[in-house]
Order: structure tokens, then C-alpha cells, then sequence
């Protein structure tokens, strides 16, 4: 009962994000990007749903335009990150040996950095913009995935089911996309999961220091950071980003739960 | 009977949510007695001992009946009263003494936690007393064991430590509950003798909570048989044994291995499988600094296993016997010797005997519960070997897969998940995983010992029954000689990775020549010893 609430929750956050990123693209309030200095740092109003920004433009327009940038990179990337964590992580623990001892002395050493500042000297290299977002977040957030899938592979491998699939004559790569990698499932989505939350900020922190994505298109962390020094005059402006957010990462962790059980044969049938 | 009981129980219900898990029981046991409780898994028999201590896991509460130990009652005692009663007046010895020592912290700390929290003796007074206690059960150093970390013990060793823990305290009762079941023959024999001691010179109370009848008959003046939550039958322990009067406890003792007529097998058949000389090196845990040890598990093993016949091989734990197994199967690599199988020899470079020697093999795992992919349906698990099965197609790798599963009476189960069976009916899955491509020679290690009495003797007549009908060689290893008695043709008893004696089934059990087996015989507890 639990699961399903989870499920129906979660789906509609998400559901609506979707709906919003979706018809932005074709109708906004007002034009996101249009200023207006007769307008400035409004509160709320029947014209302005949701106040007015220190140029002027329309909160409630920008945060649709932004849920499309918002969501997108931060899918994209959390996507990546656990592709590539994936298939490192499975060959280092599956194959083991020097391969898994030169893959994790690179993974740790990566690990050591502080996965923004990996991701601030990618950026440079690749320059801003969406694409490189996504690059350089995945590429900084993949290490933590590689660390989760080679401990669950290890200790998964061990199982004697493992042992039952050499035993019935079936190759090894076989047992380990059949019986390994469907076992490693529920760590990797409560990883995915939380992750989506800090790619968010991350990519927020990103553009307040001018390598996200370039103003004025607007993200959910751009219109936040570019609120701080409002925050006493035009809290709305702070508010609104910071609750999408919140919402964003509701969903995303709801529907995770709901995904992970539903995904585990032991949570279904009882 | 005119002293008044040390503990007595009356009523006691325990309930996990709505469900009674112990259902207006009641006992009592005098001062050193020591009482068997005995049942299955699920009978509630441990919820029932641990209500005494108060111990109940979240979500079991106790919700009826009155508990008197010592003149007091239990039932109205406040957590710290009971708190300062759990030590000094109850102890408890756990099942699993791999888990029951804290990993982190030195023996010594351990002996002494209790001592210092209930006695507040001096420290050299708790040391000298823990180095008495450590000598009394036998530990041989005790002052580097006081010393040690508990990953430096074997699971016997941890066993006597646990109880020299609890023991140091000098309780009025023990609560010991499956004490040496994750313990092989041999080392069960030595930690329940060392108990039955220890307690006796004490003059303390033991409530031991068991599924081995053998045990209750060796060490129990008294026992109770609990199924479902009720006390079904109590009394001496005799009499539940050689005279049981209710139909569940007749099913429990009937439930016990016996030993059939000897079959017929022809002595000079040719062997299935043959091994010689076989070795196998473990390299040993790597230590900074230090050369890694070699462990030697098995030491040039020679044996033959013939068709259709069940060759049982015996032995302690560390006797190397399930490595033994699975070399034989290719699954660790052997340092020396050869493998022949129906007469060619199968050596790890020919790759293509090497697979058919694999295809024509299978192997049943102990533990029904880790052998199973929890996200595959019993059909698929079954049905995973006939992927090899070139000549198959798709109806009739199912109607096989079908027809195995009818053999092992699970028809009707293939859509199910193994979460959703019990340990009998996952272990008769892997069985039929096993048998599904027919196999010519099957190893199966210790297939029943995970496994409850009534369901080991179900799991175990119905391999039987199988073996008989398609006529597999089968390699039997076990470390439980009722269930060899009942299944094997021929006995192999392993000692420290040497077979130190083979023979025909009758001959080792009722002529032994070597000590080992022995001492093996000896160790291994049977009801019938009581009727003489």
C-alpha cells in the first residue's frame, strides 16, 4: 500500500515537471527573457503569479523555461555518471586482478577531489555550456557509482547462486549480466536517486560561478544564486527556485523507492 | 519435588503483531536441571526462552502469563530490575558464535564486561578470575586468549569463550540456545560436555533450546516438544524419546535417519569418476610484512565413486571435504593430481572434456537460501541448465522442466519466487536444478543440514528416492552421520584433507579401524544408545 502511495506521489511531481519543461517551450506567461525596469522585484500579484526578478522578468515564466534546462541536465548527467559507474564498477569487481587495481588507484584518486572542483576543470577545458554540464558532472559524480557497483558486485559474486550458474556450464560474462548485475539494482537507484538532488545544486553552483549554463536562460540554480543578494527584499525570489526544487527531488525520491521495490521480486508478492 | 522450582512459567503467550508465536505455554525446572526445548523453526521455542530474559526482538511483545525465577516474579520487574537479573541470575549462549563476540574488542574486555558491571571487583581480582574461567574451558593459553581477537578462534574455540563469558557470572540459569549447531560432530560433543561440567560444578539450570533429539537424549533430564507455539508434550526425556505419545512428536522421532538394508553394488563395476592424488593449496590471507601461509586443504585424496552408487564423504569441519567436492568439479583449482571421468582423463587444459565432464555434472549446495537468484522464478532457475542442452528446443525444455519439478513435488510452483518458499521446498528447486540435464555424477554438499528435522528426512528420502530411479553416482558430503547412515553405499571419513578410512557403509559404522572415525561414531548422538 505504502509502495503505491510512494508510486503515485512521486509520478506526479515528476508527471508535471515534464508537463511544465514540455509546454514551455511554447507558452510561458511572458517571455522569460524580457526585462522590465518599471517592474522590478514585484511580489506576487494577480499579473505576476510569482513576483518579478531585480530585471524585472516574470518568476513564474522563468522557472518553467528553467525546469526544461533544470531537469534535462540533471537526468542526463545522473545518467551518465551511472552508465559510466556501471561498467567500470562491474569490471573491476567481476574481473578483478590488476585490471581492478588500476581502475580503483584512478576511481580513488578521483574520489579525492571534491567532485565540483573536478567538474569546474573539466568545464574549462570543455567551456559552458549544456553539453559540458552534462560531461563534466557525469564524468565527476561517476566515481561514487563505480565505488557502490564494485562493493555490491563483491559481495553479490560470492553468493553460492553464482557459483550454481558456473556450475550449470554457463560462461562467465553470461552469469554476470544474469545473475550479477540484477542484484546490484537497488543500491544503484537509491544512489541514482540522490544524486539527481546534488547534480541540481551542483549545476547551480556552476552557473554562480559562470561556467554553467550562460545567462540569461534561465536554471533553477542560476535563479537562485542571482536571488541571494534579495533574499531580505524579494524572498520570493529565493523561495520559488528552492521549492521546485525540493519538489523535484520529492518525486525523484519517491518514485525511487517505489522503482527499487518494485524492482525487488521480495517486495511484491508478500 | 518438595523444593520449589528455581523458574517457573505459566501461561506465557508472545505475540508478533496479532499472531500468537507462543500460546499459553508453561514450564518449570529445578535448581541444575537441565531441560530440553525442543521444535522446529517457527515453534516459538526461542521467543518462549527469550520472554524468560526479557530479550524479545522489536515488535514481539509478551502478552500474557506469569514468570517466577527465584521466588520473584519476572513478568512485573522494571527494565533496570531486570537488567541487574540478566548476568548474575540468567545467561544466555547464543546460537551463532561467529556473531555473538564483538569483533572489535579483545577477549579479555569481554570476560570482564560482566564482571565489572555486576561484581565490581578489583582489576587484578576480574583478570585472575577470567584466566581460572579460560582454563576451565579448556583454552590453552589463556593469557595470550585474553589477549586475542575473537577472528583468532575457530567457531568451537568462540563457543567456549562465549560460555566461560556467561559462566564467569555464575548464573542460577543458562539459557543455551542451538548452542553448537553451526558446530561440526566432534566439537558439539566437546562444548555441550564442557557445559554439562561447567554447570553441574555450579550447580546452575540449563534450558537447552535444540532441534537435535540426539542431543536431548544425551544431555536432558527433561524436555519439552513445542510446535506452532503450543507445548505439545513434556516429560523425561526417555520417554518423549523411546515412547512419544503425541502424533507430532511421533513424527519428529520417526523423522530421525535410520539405517536400511545394505544394496547390492558390484564390486568390480567400473568408477564414474576417479581421483588421484588430488591436492589443493588455498594461498592464505596476504600479511603486511609477512609471508602468507599456505593453507594445504586437501592432501592427496584417491577415491573412486562407481555408477549409481552414493559414496558419503565424512569429516569434521576444516577436514577439507567440501573443497574436496568442488575440485573434483573443477570449481578450485587443484596444485596435483588427476581427474578421470567414465574412463578419460579430464585434465584443466582439454577444454572440450573438460565442458562435457561439466555438463555432465551437477552440484547441490548446502544453504537453500543463497544457492537460488532471488530475482529469478523457480521455472527459469530450473530451466537455466537446458541452455547447454543443444538438441532441446524451446516445448520441450519446458515439458522437462515441468516433469522435474513434478519429481520433486513442487509441480505448480515455477511461477513462484524462492522468498516465497520454504527452506524444504528451495532445496527440492536446487535439487531439481541438479537433475534437470540428468546428470551422470552429483555432488551434494551437506544438501540437509540447513534444513529442520521433519524436512531433512523429506528432503533426504527424496533424493534417495531419486537416485535410485535415474541412477546417478552421487558424492554425499556431510559431517552428519545419521543422514550417511540412511542415504551412503559407501563411507570416505576425511581427516585434515587425507582420507583415513574408506569401506562399505556397514563396515565403517559397525567396525570402525581408524580413531578418527572413531571418535566421529562416538561423538555423533543417537536415541537408541538410550535404550540400552
Amino acid at each position: 500500500m505504502r509502495v503505491r502511495a510512494n508510486a503515485v506521489i512521486g509520478g506526479t511531481l515528476i508527471g508535471l515537471l515534464v508537463a511544465v519543461s514540455a509546454t514551455a517551450t511554447f507558452w510561458t506567461p511572458y517571455d522569460p527573457l524580457r526585462i522590465n525596469l518599471r517592474a522590478r522585484l514585484r511580489p506576487p500579484t494577480d499579473l505576476f503569479w510569482l513576483g518579478t526578478d531585480e530585471f524585472g522578468r516574470d518568476v513564474v515564466s522563468r522557472l518553467m523555461a528553467g525546469a526544461a534546462t533544470s531537469a534535462l541536465v540533471a537526468l542526463l548527467t545522473v545518467a551518465a555518471a551511472v552508465i559510466l559507474g556501471v561498467v567500470i564498477g562491474v569490471l573491476a569487481g567481476f574481473v578483478r586482478g590488476w585490471l581492478d587495481r588500476v581502475l580503483m588507484a584512478v576511481n580513488d584518486t578521483l574520489l579525492a577531489f571534491p567532485g565540483i572542483l573536478l567538474a569546474l576543470g573539466l568545464m574549462a577545458v570543455i567551456g559552458p555550456n549544456k553539453w559540458g554540464i552534462i560531461l563534466a558532472l557525469g564524468l565527476a559524480y561517476s566515481p561514487s557509482v563505480v565505488r557502490v557497483v564494485r562493493a555490491t558486485v563483491l559481495s553479490v559474486r560470492e553468493r553460492e547462486y553464482i557459483e550454481a550458474s558456473r556450475v550449470i556450464g554457463n560462461s562467465e560474462v553470461y552469469t554476470m549480466a544474469r545473475h550479477v548485475l540484477p542484484n546490484c539494482v537497488a543500491p544503484i537507484v537509491v544512489l541514482a536517486t540522490s544524486m539527481f538532488g546534488w547534480v541540481v545544486l551542483a549545476e547551480s553552483a556552476l552557473s554562480f560561478l559562470g561556467l554553467g549554463v550562460p545567462p540569461p536562460a534561465p536554471t533553477w540554480g542560476n535563479m537562485l544564486s542571482a536571488a541571494r543578494p534579495y533574499l531580505d527584499q524579494a524572498p520570493w525570489l529565493s523561495i520559488a527556485p528552492g521549492l521546485c526544487i525540493a519538489l523535484t527531488l520529492l518525486g525523484i525520491n519517491l518514485l525511487g523507492d517505489a522503482l527499487r521495490d518494485k524492482l525487488d521480486p521480495r517486495m511484491g508478492a508478500a | 519435588m518438595t523444593q520449589a522450582p528455581l523458574l517457573s512459567v505459566t501461561d506465557l503467550s508472545v505475540t508478533a503483531g496479532d499472531r500468537a508465536v507462543v500460546d499459553r505455554v508453561s514450564f518449570s525446572l529445578q535448581p541444575g536441571e537441565i531441560m530440553a526445548l525442543v521444535g522446529e523453526s517457527g515453534s516459538g521455542k526461542t521467543m518462549a526462552a527469550r520472554s524468560v530474559l526479557d530479550l524479545l526482538p522489536p515488535g514481539v511483545r509478551r502478552s500474557g502469563g506469569r514468570i517466577v525465577f527465584d521466588g520473584q516474579d519476572l513478568s512485573a520487574m522494571t527494565p533496570a530490575q531486570m537488567r541487574a537479573m540478566r548476568g548474575p541470575g540468567i545467561g544466555m549462549v547464543f546460537q551463532e558464535p561467529m556473531v555473538s563476540l564483538n569483533p572489535a574488542l579483545s577477549i579479555g574486555a569481554q570476560l570482564a564486561e560482566g564482571l565489572e558491571l555486576h561484581r565490581r571487583l578489583p582489576r587484578d581480582e576480574v583478570l585472575r578470575l577470567c584466566r581460572q574461567m579460560l582454563a576451565r574451558v579448556q583454552i590453552n593459553d589463556p593469557d595470550r586468549c585474553l589477549a586475542a581477537f575473537p577472528h583468532e578462534f575457530s567457531g568451537g574455540m568462540r563457543q567456549r569463550i562465549m560460555l566461560a563469558a556467561v559462566m564467569l557470572l555464575q548464573p542460577k540459569l543458562l539459557l543455551a540456545d542451538e548452542p553448537t549447531t553451526a558446530l561440526d560432530t566432534l566439537t558439539q560433543r566437546e562444548v555441550l560436555d564442557l557445559m554439562v561440567e561447567l554447570t553441574r560444578d555450579n550447580g546452575t539450570a540449563v534450558i537447552l533450546i535444540t532441534h537435535n533429539l540426539g542431543l536431548v537424549g544425551r544431555y536432558a533430564a527433561n524436555a519439552v516438544v513445542m510446535e506452532q507455539g503450543k507445548v505439545v508434550e513434556a516429560g523425561p526425556s526417555r520417554d518423549i524419546l523411546l515412547r512419544p505419545q503425541q502424533p507430532y512428536t511421533q513424527t519428529l522421532v520417526g523423522a530421525l535417519p535410520r539405517r536400511g538394508p545394505a544394496r547390492p553394488v558390484p564390486a568390480d563395476a567400473k568408477p564414474i569418476v576417479s581421483v588421484r592424488d588430488l591436492e589443493v593449496v588455498f594461498p592464505g590471507r596476504k600479511r603486511m610484512f609477512r609471508p602468507s601461509h599456505p593453507v594445504h586443504a586437501v592432501k592427496g585424496v584417491s577415491l573412486d565413486v562407481r555408477p549409481g552408487e552414493v559414496l558419503a564423504v565424512v569429516g569434521g569441519s576444516g577436514s577439507g571435504k567440501t573443497t574436496l567436492g568442488r575440485a573434483i568439479l573443477g570449481l578450485v583449482p587443484a596444485r596435483a593430481g588427476h581427474i578421470q571421468f567414465a574412463g578419460t582423463d579430464i585434465a584443466a587444459s582439454d577444454r572440450a572434456a573438460m565442458r562435457r565432464f561439466r555438463l555432465a555434472c551437477q552440484l547441490v549446495f548446502q544453504d537453500p537460501y543463497s544457492s537460488l537468484d532471488p530475482r529469478m522464478r523457480v521455472g527459469p532457475i530450473v530451466a537455466e541448465p537446458l541452455r547447454h542442452a543443444e538438441d532441446m528446443d524451446r516445448r520441450a525444455r519446458e515439458a522437462r522442466v515441468a516433469e522435474v519439478l513434478e519429481e520433486v513435488g513442487l509441480a505448480g510452483f515455477a511461477d513462484r519466487h524462492p522468498h516465497a518458499l520454504s527452506g524444504g521446498q528451495r532445496q527440492r528447486v536446487a535439487i531439481a536444478r541438479a537433475l534437470v540435464r540428468r546428470p551422470a555424477f552429483v555432488v551434494a554438499d551437506e544438501p540437509v543440514s540447513a534444513l529442520d528435522m521433519t524436512i531433512q528426512q523429506q528432503v533426504l528420502t527424496l533424493l534417495q528416492r531419486l537416485q535410485e530411479q535415474h541412477g546417478f553416482a552421487c558424492l554425499f558430503i556431510s559431517h552428519d552421520l545419521a543422514a550417511v547412515a540412511q542415504i551412503a553405499d559407501r563411507v570416505a571419513v576425511m581427516e585434515q584433507g587425507l582420507v583415513v578410512e574408506t569401506g562399505t557403509r556397514d563396515a565403517i559404522f559397525d567396525n570402525p579401524q581408524h580413531a578418527y572415525t572413531r571418535a566421529l561414531l562416538e561423538a555423533s548422538p543417537r536415541i537408541e544408545d538410550l535404550a540400552a
